[in-house]
C-alpha cells in the first residue's frame, strides 16, 4: 500500500516537534518539506545564548542532515512555497516545484513586527528573529560601538545583554514606563532595570522613537523629545506578527493568525497549521510550551482518529540572561477580591508577589528568588485550596508542611554565626548573648547595647524575630508604628533610609523597604512623592499619579466636585488691574463665589474643572499666579500695613512679607505653611498663631514659630530676635528647610517641633551660624527647581488630559 | 414604550487615560469615570462616590482600588463596592479595549 504524502511548509521547532511525535505512532507518511531559511531545524529559543557567545550554531541544531534522512524526509531547504491549491491538493514553490498532498500543515511561524518609521530600511537596522539576524548583529558588533535596541520586553533585552556582553555600548528605548510590562509588574520591572543598568545597559523608558537617522546606514536613533543616540546599529525587537500570508491567498479562514479548531485543523480539513502562526481559541502564542503542545495535537489527529485536543494553559515566561533570573506566570493584573501577597527583601534584591482569588493562585511574579516558581504554577494549574498554608506561602514550599510551618522557623534554623545586621556585622549569637546577659526586653535596648538595626533598619524584623524566639512569651512584638499598612517602617524610618541608601523613585523605596503591597496606597504615595521631591531636588521627577487631586489640579476640589482658584496676593497687596482682571474672570466663567479669604487674598468658588484651564490663562494673562491654597506647602504671608501707613508702625510689615512670600513661594513642605508679619507688637496680622510669624520690634525682628489656629489652638513660639530683613529671611529659608527635611508627611510645624524639642531647633537654626547657612543654602537650592507657575505650565498644555472629559455624548431627547 | 438595550460606544484611545489614573465620559447629565491601572486594565463606574457623591475619576488608583478625593473611601473599580468597613456601591459599567480603543456601555 502506497503511503500518503504529508507537506509541511515551514521548518521551525513546532513542526519539527510535530514530526517526532507522529514517528513514534505511525509510518504512514512521506514527508516533505520546505523551508524558507536554509537551514535544517534549530532551537530559535537558543538564539540569546549564541549572540552573547555561550553557545554556537552546531549546539543548538535540533535535527541534524542525518535525522532528515532517517526518516526518508525530502527537505527543500531555502525554497518558499508561494502557493497553495486546494482543489488540486498540491502546493507550488517560488521555484516552480509542484508537490501535491493528502494532508498539508502550514508552520510559517511568524515574522518580526518592523515599525514603518523613517529610516527603518537603512542598512544596520534589524530585527532579532533568525539566525541571520544574530550573525548580522554577531558581526555589527565585531565593529564596536553603540547598539539602540528599540523595545525592552524579552527578545528585545536578551538581544541587549548579548551585545553588551560581545562588547558593545548598548541603549534600551522602550516605550512603556517599566521593562517586560506584560510579564513583570511595576516593582519586578525595576528591579531588572537596576540590574541591566548595573550591567552597563542604558535603559530609556517612556521613550518614544521618532527617526532613525542615516545617510548610506544607520547612525543614530532620534526619540519624539528631541534627544538623538548615536548607534551603529539599531535592533527592533517590538514584537512579532504571525505570518498568515500563503493562508491568507490560500482562501483559509484568518484572523490574527490562521484560525484553527482544538485539533489544530484549519478550516479546510486536509489543512493543519502549528506554531506562531496559529490563532486557536481566540489566543495566538509566541512561547515554546503552548506550541509544542500544539506539535503533539496535531500529529495525534494526523495519526488517525484522536480525542486529543489544544487547551490554554498559562506559560511561565522567564528572561534568558545570565544571573537575571525572573520568573512570571499567570494574572497578575489588578481587581476584585484579588489578594496579593508580597515578600521583599532589600538585601539580597528579590521581589516575590503571589496573587490569590478566593483562595487559589492566579498568578506569580518572582525576581530574583525564582526557586519557587514551578511550585506556584504547579499550584496555580491544580487550582488548589490554598488556605491552609497562606500564612507561610510567600516562604516557599520548604517551608510547608510539618510543624515547622512558621516564619520563626527560619530565624531559629540559623546558626549563631549568622548574620543579622549587615551593616554593623552583627550574629544571632551576638544579639542573644546579649539579651539574656543584659536582661534586654525592647528593640531599642537591642539596639543600644548592640547596634542591629540601628544603621539602615532594615533587618528589624530579623532582630525581633530572634527577640522572640529569646524571649518567648515575655516579648511582645511592638505594635505596628508603619506609616500606613503597606509596611512596618515609621515617617522617621523612611525618611533616614531614603536619603542613606540614596533612594531616588517610590519603587526604589518600595522595594529597599520591602513594602507589603504592590504599588502602595493613598496614604504613603503621596507622602512617598513628598520625600522624594523634598530630597532630591532637580533630580526627583513629581509623580502626578501620587499627589491628591488639589496638588495634582492646582485647585481646592469642593463638595459638590467643582474647584475653587485663589490667586497669589504677595504680603495681600493687590492693584485695581488685579481686582479687574479677577471681576472679568469671575462674570466671564459665571463663578458663583466670590470671597475674601483669611490669608488676604479673594477665593473664586465653585469653577467647573474644564474652565479651570480658560481661568487661569485669565488670570496669568493679568499678572498673577497660583496662590497654592491647596498646597502642602507655602500657602500665603499676611501683613499688616506696617511703617508705611500706621502710626504704631516699627518696621515696613508689608514689603518685608512680599519677600519672604517671592522667597518662599513654590517650596513644598510637610504639611501647609502659613506666615505673617506684623509692624508692631499690637499684632494686627495675627503672626502669633501662625505656623511662622514675624512681629517688628524697635530693635529688630522677632521671629516665632509653632502657632495654630484649626482643630487645634496654639500661641508661637519665640526663636529668637534679629536685627535685619536680610537676617529674617535667612531663618525662615533655614528654618523651613530644617522642616521639610525632617517633618513627616501632614506633620504640622508646631507637631515637628514639639516632637524634635525647641530648644534642639533654636541650637541648629539661630545659635549655629554655620548650619542655619547649609540649611538656607539648601532651601535655596530647592526653590530653584521649585518656583515654577503650575497654572502657566497647564495653561501651556502640560497634563491636558487632567481638565476635559475624553468623550461627550449628548444624549437625544425622549420621544 | 421604550426598550433599553445595550450598545458599546467608542470614547477614544487608551492612551487618552493616563496609567494610574482616569478621565470621564459624560453621557447626557451623568459622568462616568473611565479608570486605567499601571497594568493596563480599565473599569467604568458612575463618577460619584457611594457616600457623598464625591468624584472618583479624581482620586488616587491603587491596587485595583480609587480612594474618593473627599473622604477617602475606597472603592473596589470591579465592583464599585466600598471596602473595608464603609457600606455602598457605585454603579459600574462594562468596558473593553479593542485595537488600542476603550469601548463604553451604554
Amino acid at each position: 500500500m502506497s503511503k500518503k504524502h504529508l507537506v509541511i511548509v515551514g521548518n521551525g521547532m513546532a513542526p519539527g516537534r510535530m514530526l517526532e511525535h507522529l514517528f513514534e505512532v505511525t509510518d504512514a507518511y512521506d514527508v516533505t518539506i520546505f523551508n524558507a531559511e536554509p537551514r535544517v531545524n534549530y532551537d530559535r529559543i537558543m538564539l540569546s545564548p549564541v549572540l552573547s557567545g555561550e553557545k554556537t550554531y552546531a549546539d543548538i541544531i535540533i535535527h541534524g542532515e542525518g535525522w532528515y534522512e532517517e526518516h526518508g524526509i525530502t527537505l527543500h531547504q531555502g525554497e518558499k512555497i508561494t502557493e497553495i491549491h486546494r482543489n488540486e491538493r498540491k502546493v507550488v514553490s517560488e521555484a516552480g516545484r509542484e508537490v501535491a498532498y493528502d494532508k498539508l500543515v502550514i508552520a510559517t511561524g511568524s515574522n518580526p513586527f518592523i515599525i514603518p518609521l523613517p529610516g527603518h530600511d537603512l542598512p544596520g537596522v534589524l530585527a532579532y528573529r533568525d539566525l541571520d539576524d544574530t550573525g548580522a548583529m554577531i558581526e555589527a558588533s565585531d565593529k564596536g560601538g553603540r547598539a539602540v535596541v528599540i523595545g525592552g520586553g524579552l527578545l528585545g533585552l536578551e538581544a541587549a545583554a548579548g551585545l553588551k556582553q560581545r562588547g558593545m555600548e548598548v541603549t534600551v528605548i522602550h516605550l512603556m514606563p517599566t521593562l517586560m510590562e506584560r510579564q513583570l509588574d511595576t516593582a519586578a520591572g525595576y528591579l531588572l532595570q537596576k540590574e541591566l543598568e548595573g550591567r552597563g545597559i542604558e535603559v530609556l523608558c517612556e521613550a518614544n522613537t521618532k527617526q532613525i537617522l542615516g545617510q548610506d546606514r544607520v547612525e543614530g536613533v532620534e526619540l519624539a523629545d528631541g534627544r538623538v543616540i548615536d548607534a551603529s546599529l539599531v535592533v527592533m525587537a517590538v514584537g512579532i506578527r504571525p505570518n498568515v500570508q500563503l493562508a491568507q491567498e490560500a482562501g483559509l479562514e484568518v484572523n490574527r493568525g490562521i484560525v484553527t479548531d482544538a485539533t489544530m485543523k484549519t478550516s479546510d480539513p486536509n489543512i493543519y497549521s502549528v506554531g506562531e502562526c496559529v490563532e486557536v481559541g481566540g489566543l495566538v502564542y509566541g512561547l515554546v510550551a503552548p506550541l509544542y503542545r500544539m506539535a503533539k495535537v496535531a500529529a495525534d489527529h494526523l495519526a488517525g482518529a484522536s480525542e486529543m485536543a489544544f487547551a490554554h494553559a498559562e506559560t511561565p515566561t522567564k528572561l534568558k540572561v545570565t544571573g537575571c533570573d525572573l520568573y512570571s506566570v499567570g494574572d497578575f493584573a489588578e481587581g476584585d477580591g484579588r489578594e496579593d501577597i508580597v515578600l521583599r527583601d532589600a538585601m539580597r534584591g528579590t521581589y516575590k508577589r503571589v496573587i490569590l482569588k478566593d483562595n487559589k493562585i492566579i498568578g506569580a511574579v518572582l525576581y530574583g528568588d525564582v526557586a519557587d516558581g514551578g511550585w506556584y504554577n504547579e499550584l496555580l494549574k491544580s487550582g488548589e485550596d490554598i488556605s491552609e498554608m497562606r500564612e507561610t506561602l510567600i516562604f516557599g514550599q520548604a517551608y510547608q508542611g510539618g510543624a515547622g510551618a512558621d516564619p520563626l522557623a527560619a530565624v531559629a534554623n540559623l546558626s549563631d554565626d549568622a548574620e543579622i545586621c549587615g551593616c554593623n556585622g552583627i550574629t544571632k549569637g551576638t544579639i542573644v548573648t546579649a539579651i539574656q546577659a543584659k536582661g534586654l526586653t525592647s528593640l531599642t535596648e537591642v539596639r543600644a547595647h548592640t547596634k542591629a538595626s540601628a544603621s539602615c533598619g532594615t533587618c528589624t524584623g530579623l532582630v525581633e524575630n530572634v527577640m522572640a524566639l529569646t524571649l518567648g512569651d515575655a516579648f511582645q512584638l511592638p505594635a505596628s508604628e508603619g506609616m500606613c499598612p503597606c509596611t512596618t517602617h515609621s515617617h522617621g524610618h523612611v525618611r533616614r533610609l531614603i536619603k542613606a541608601k540614596g533612594l531616588k523613585s517610590i519603587p526604589a523605596v518600595m522595594q529597599a523597604l520591602e513594602w507589603t503591597t504592590p504599588e502602595g496606597c493613598a496614604k504613603c504615595r503621596p507622602a512617598l512623592n513628598y520625600y522624594l521631591v523634598a530630597d532630591w531636588p532637580g533630580e526627583y521627577v513629581d509623580d502626578q499619579q501620587s499627589r491628591f487631586i488639589n496638588e495634582r489640579v492646582h485647585a481646592n476640589i469642593q463638595k459638590d466636585g467643582t474647584y475653587s482658584v485663589v490667586p497669589r496676593m504677595f504680603g495681600g497687596i493687590t492693584t485695581p488691574d488685579e481686582l479687574r482682571a479677577i471681576a472679568d474672570v469671575a462674570d466671564k466663567y459665571e463663578i458663583p463665589t466670590v470671597k475674601v479669604t483669611g490669608g488676604q487674598r479673594i477665593d473664586l468658588l465653585g469653577v467647573k474643572k474644564e474652565d479651570l484651564i480658560p481661568v487661569w490663562a485669565d488670570l496669568n494673562a493679568a499678572g498673577m499666579i497660583s496662590g497654592a491654597a491647596y498646597a502642602k506647602g507655602l500657602r500665603t504671608v499676611k501683613t499688616c500695613v506696617g511703617s508705611d501707613w500706621c502710626r504704631f508702625g516699627t518696621q515696613d510689615s508689608t514689603g518685608l512679607g512680599i519677600k519672604l512670600e517671592h522667597y518662599l513661594w513654590g517650596a513644598w513642605t510637610p504639611a501647609k505653611l502659613k506666615l505673617a508679619v506684623s509692624g508692631c507688637p499690637r499684632n494686627c496680622a495675627e503672626s502669633t498663631c501662625k505656623d511662622i510669624g514675624i512681629v517688628c520690634v524697635d530693635s529688630g525682628y522677632e521671629v516665632l514659630y509653632g502657632g495654630a489656629a484649626g482643630l487645634h489652638i496654639q500661641g508661637t513660639t519665640k526663636l529668637g530676635t534679629v536685627p535685619t530683613e536680610d537676617d529674617v529671611i535667612e531663618v525662615v529659608g533655614a528654618l523651613t528647610q530644617y522642616y521639610r527635611e525632617t517633618g513627616f508627611y501632614l506633620e504640622r510645624i508646631y507637631k515637628w517641633a514639639d516632637r524634635l524639642g525647641y530648644d534642639h531647633i533654636r541650637e541648629v537654626i539661630l545659635d549655629d551660624p554655620e548650619q542655619r547657612k547649609a540649611y538656607n543654602a539648601r532651601f535655596a537650592h530647592a526653590q530653584s527647581f521649585a518656583q515654577v507657575d503650575p497654572w502657566a505650565e497647564f495653561v501651556g498644555g502640560k497634563d491636558a488630559h487632567e481638565f476635559n472629559p475624553i468623550n461627550i455624548r449628548k444624549l437625544e431627547a425622549a420621544e | 414604550m421604550n426598550v433599553q438595550t445595550k450598545t458599546w460606544v467608542s470614547i477614544g484611545p487608551l492612551t487618552e487615560i493616563p496609567r494610574q489614573g482616569a478621565r470621564c465620559v459624560k453621557n447626557g447629565d451623568m459622568s462616568i469615570a473611565v479608570f486605567r491601572t499601571s497594568h493596563d486594565q480599565i473599569f467604568a463606574l458612575e463618577d460619584k462616590c457611594p457616600h457623598k457623591n464625591g468624584p472618583l475619576s479624581q482620586g488616587i488608583v491603587h491596587d485595583g482600588c480609587v480612594t474618593c478625593p473627599l473622604h477617602n473611601w475606597v472603592i473596589s473599580l470591579e465592583t464599585g463596592a466600598a471596602q473595608g468597613a464603609d457600606v455602598g456601591q457605585t454603579t459600574t459599567f462594562e468596558i473593553k479595549i479593542e485595537d488600542g480603543n476603550v469601548l463604553l456601555a451604554l
